[in-house]
């Protein structure tokens, strides 16, 4: 047997830039505001958005200033509700994470580091536009208003659990915000999004729909099921990768050979942008010029949202064993909430003082809303939703054999 | 009442849906100009225009998801899976995601799907052109099963599955579609003349869950769904007995009641399905009516289905259960 003289190994095994004991390894990014050109979204096409695709849609400079073309130009009280949404989430995961840490909650996932995506993305919608996320856009529900007891509730699995004590913890489900159940088969959000944006433009009605995977998941079938069928139906969608480097443990160079996410739909002939996932005002101003060219019928924008999981996958993951800890420290994107405050400091509309009010307020909210969320049950002792739940919402109606098992436990 | 094949049946129910109902849409592979490879949407989008019947590119997977996001969207799909055979990349959708949507959203949400495909053998068809995978389904709470086996009951109950708020999954046995088949390849007859081929032109519906009693007997149950129910029909006549024959209709929730109370009558009962053995609903149905008649039972239930092995082409004639391995059955029941 021959052996591949240009390669000591048979195949290609894409290993990340550093594992635990070694050094962290980030380029400095040469990318800045001023790079790309702002492209009209009623008139452009999938080739206009080439270098969008290759290059970091940028809005905040390394200095905090907000530049170039793709500016949003949000007034001050809308980056302040931005930052207190994003401070919200943080403290929202850092209390429950602690929950879970003591037994409160069975498991948990936070969206450490990647707080700015679904919130500013959902601040650039409309509130009838659907919301189709994986299981690190819980900051949506935030923008969308969803009280934060029924959240945490949700997450015990106690009695006004409003999905019944079915699923896990940040499975969360929320029609009234427009927010679908999440699921935990990865990617499968995908392709049924496109069905929900196809069902908007049958109808006739004003509706977004935005969805999000990352980038381990854009492996899956339904990923390429979803930008094939977005690709040739054009319905008004936002496809998002979330490429925050690591899935679980699998490094984003072992996810694919290629080394960029956002170019994969210049095939599917969908415009592509990648973004800096840590720039609130970048994902803000590309979500809204998304929005705007599926509301005038122009069909699907395809976004790679390049960040980094600052925190483990779960609470069931030690990031520890495979990647160096303070990879996250050396991320050339910084920390979105920092860079958003940051910058509302520099422009005069936010301080120090105001910055650790509203930090305890919310503080103080989320304790708040823990102390009434567990007078519905804790996980410890419930109550949980009644037994005869188990055997409701199968069927539109309960059919025989169901209710014989209802009847043998008894409950 | 118009003598209808079962492909024209099939087109009748969807026909009037798309009329009635502007949330029903179709598509899937070729269903749209074309029609359908079996016709089954034929002239449907001529009739109702290139966005209610569509063909959808070569991806079950990708067709499962849309028909996902379009039922929570208010739309109620109904789908066409060329063979069910091919059904299977869907699978992960239809199991994980279109079964569970209603149950781990607390009720918020739900989607109401109906996939049909056509199933079964008897077309030399091969391993990926014959099989009946209704037991993949049957297992999975959340969707309804339903098998047709006639004209008359194709539309009926299509229409029913349509109209259903939870996902169907819709098998139309292939080889019925222009003709009833009695297990005899040299033989085969069209639906021309059939009681079953009477079908009410206008709007027809049929209750799903509910199984018919095709014919009246009073020593042996004989249960079969979709192409089987013709070959049992032959396989009674061949083995000269007294049997009541039942067409389950629908698998999942399937018609316990009225099972039980044929084989408390007959006290003895055979299962006829085309599908493998093992663990083929055949199994489900034969440990429910164990549990449900065991003190009336005379000797002990028979399977006669397909072999556990994969479908094959040429011999396909050996791999069906026949009206005589089904005549043997019906006979060895009655055996002291």
């Amino acid at each position: 047997m021959s052996k591949n003289k240009n390669s000591e190994s048979p195949f290609r095994i894409g290993d990340p830039p550093a594992r635990p004991g070694e050094n962290p390894i980030f380029n400095k990014w040469s990318y800045q505001p001023e790079d790309l050109k702002k492209l009209d979204p009623l008139n452009s096409t999938t080739k206009d958005s080439e270098p969008h695709a290759f290059g970091l849609l940028r809005v905040l400079n390394d200095n905090f200033e907000a530049k170039g073309e793709w500016d949003p130009e949000l007034d001050a009280d809308t980056l302040r509700l931005g930052l207190e949404h994003m401070m919200r989430l943080r403290i929202f995961d850092d209390r429950m994470m602690k929950m879970q840490r003591t037994g409160k909650l069975s498991f948990y996932m936070r969206s450490l580091g990647e707080e700015a995506i679904a919130i500013a993305q959902t601040m650039a919608l409309e509130d009838q536009d659907w919301i189709f996320p994986s299981y690190r856009q819980p900051g949506a529900q935030f923008v969308r208003g969803r009280d934060m007891v029924s959240m945490i509730c949700h997450c015990i699995g106690n009695e006004l659990d409003n999905v019944k004590g079915r699923q896990m913890p940040v499975h969360y489900t929320y029609k009234e915000g427009r927010f679908i159940s999440i699921s935990s088969p990865v990617g499968t959000q995908f392709s049924q999004a496109v069905g929900v944006a196809m069902a908007s433009s049958y109808k006739g009605v004003d509706e977004v729909t935005i969805t999000w995977l990352g980038d381990g998941t854009s492996a899956q079938g339904d990923y390429h099921y979803g930008l094939n069928f977005a690709s040739a139906f054009k319905p008004p969608i936002i496809l998002n990768v979330v490429n925050n480097q690591w899935a679980i443990s699998t490094h984003k160079n072992l996810a694919t050979g290629g080394v960029n996410f956002a170019s994969r739909g210049l095939s599917y002939d969908i415009p592509c942008f990648r973004v800096d996932g840590n720039d609130f005002l970048a994902l803000y101003s590309i979500t809204k010029w998304a929005a705007t060219r599926a509301r005038a019928g122009l069909g699907p924008t395809h976004i790679e949202i390049y960040t980094y999981r600052a925190g483990a996958h779960s609470s069931s993951d030690d990031p520890s064993r495979y990647r160096p800890e303070n990879e996250a420290e050396h991320w050339p994107g910084g920390d979105p909430v920092e860079r958003l405050k940051m910058h509302l400091i520099k422009i005069g509309e936010w301080d120090e003082k105001r910055d650790s009010e509203l930090k305890e307020k919310i503080d103080s909210e989320v304790m708040s809303a823990y102390k009434e969320a567990v007078k519905y049950g804790d996980l410890a002792n419930g109550p949980f939703p009644p037994s005869s739940t188990i055997f409701t919402d199968v069927y539109e109606d309960v059919p025989w054999h169901i209710q014989e098992q209802r009847e043998e436990l008894g409950k | 009442m118009v003598e209808m094949n079962m492909i024209q049946a099939l087109n009748s129910a969807l026909d009037i849906q798309l009329k009635n109902d502007d949330s029903v849409i179709i598509f899937g592979e070729d269903v749209g100009f074309f029609g359908g490879v079996f016709r089954v949407t034929d002239t449907l989008q001529q009739k109702y225009g290139k966005h209610r019947v569509f063909d959808s590119p070569l991806a079950e997977g990708g067709i499962a998801a849309t028909a996902f996001g379009m039922g929570i969207n208010g739309l109620r799909p109904v789908v066409e899976i060329q063979f069910a055979d091919y059904i299977f990349p869907a699978y992960d959708q239809i199991v994980n995601e279109i079964a569970k949507i209603r149950y781990r959203s607390g009720g918020e949400f739900s989607t109401p799907i109906t996939f049909r495909t056509p199933a079964g053998g008897g077309i030399k068809g091969g391993n990926h052109h014959s099989q009946s995978p209704e037991a993949q389904f049957t297992h999975t709470p959340g969707i309804k099963v339903v098998y047709c086996s006639t004209p008359n009951n194709a539309k009926g109950l299509l229409t029913a599955a349509i109209e259903s708020n939870d996902p169907v999954i819709f098998f139309e046995p292939k080889r019925c579609y222009r003709g009833p088949f009695y297990g005899d390849p040299h033989n085969v007859p069209t639906w021309k003349g059939h009681p079953k081929a009477e079908v009410p032109e206008d709007y027809y519906k049929i209750e799903l869950e509910k199984a018919e009693i095709v014919q009246e007997g009073t020593e042996c149950t004989v249960i079969a769904w979709g192409a089987m129910v013709h070959v049992a029909e032959e396989g009674i006549k061949e083995s000269g007995i007294s049997c009541e024959l039942i067409d389950l209709q629908t698998l999942l929730p399937f018609d316990k009641e009225t099972l039980v109370k044929s084989v408390n009558k007959t006290g003895r009962c055979v299962i006829v399905h085309e599908a493998p053995k093992t663990s083929g609903f055949g199994a489900e149905l034969s440990a429910s009516i164990q549990e449900n008649c065991f003190y009336s039972l005379e000797s002990p239930i028979i399977r006669v289905t397909g072999w556990d092995t994969p479908f094959p082409h040429s011999t396909e004639w050996d791999y069906l259960p026949n009206p005589e391995r089904i005549a043997t059955a019906i006979k060895k029941t009655q055996e002291e």
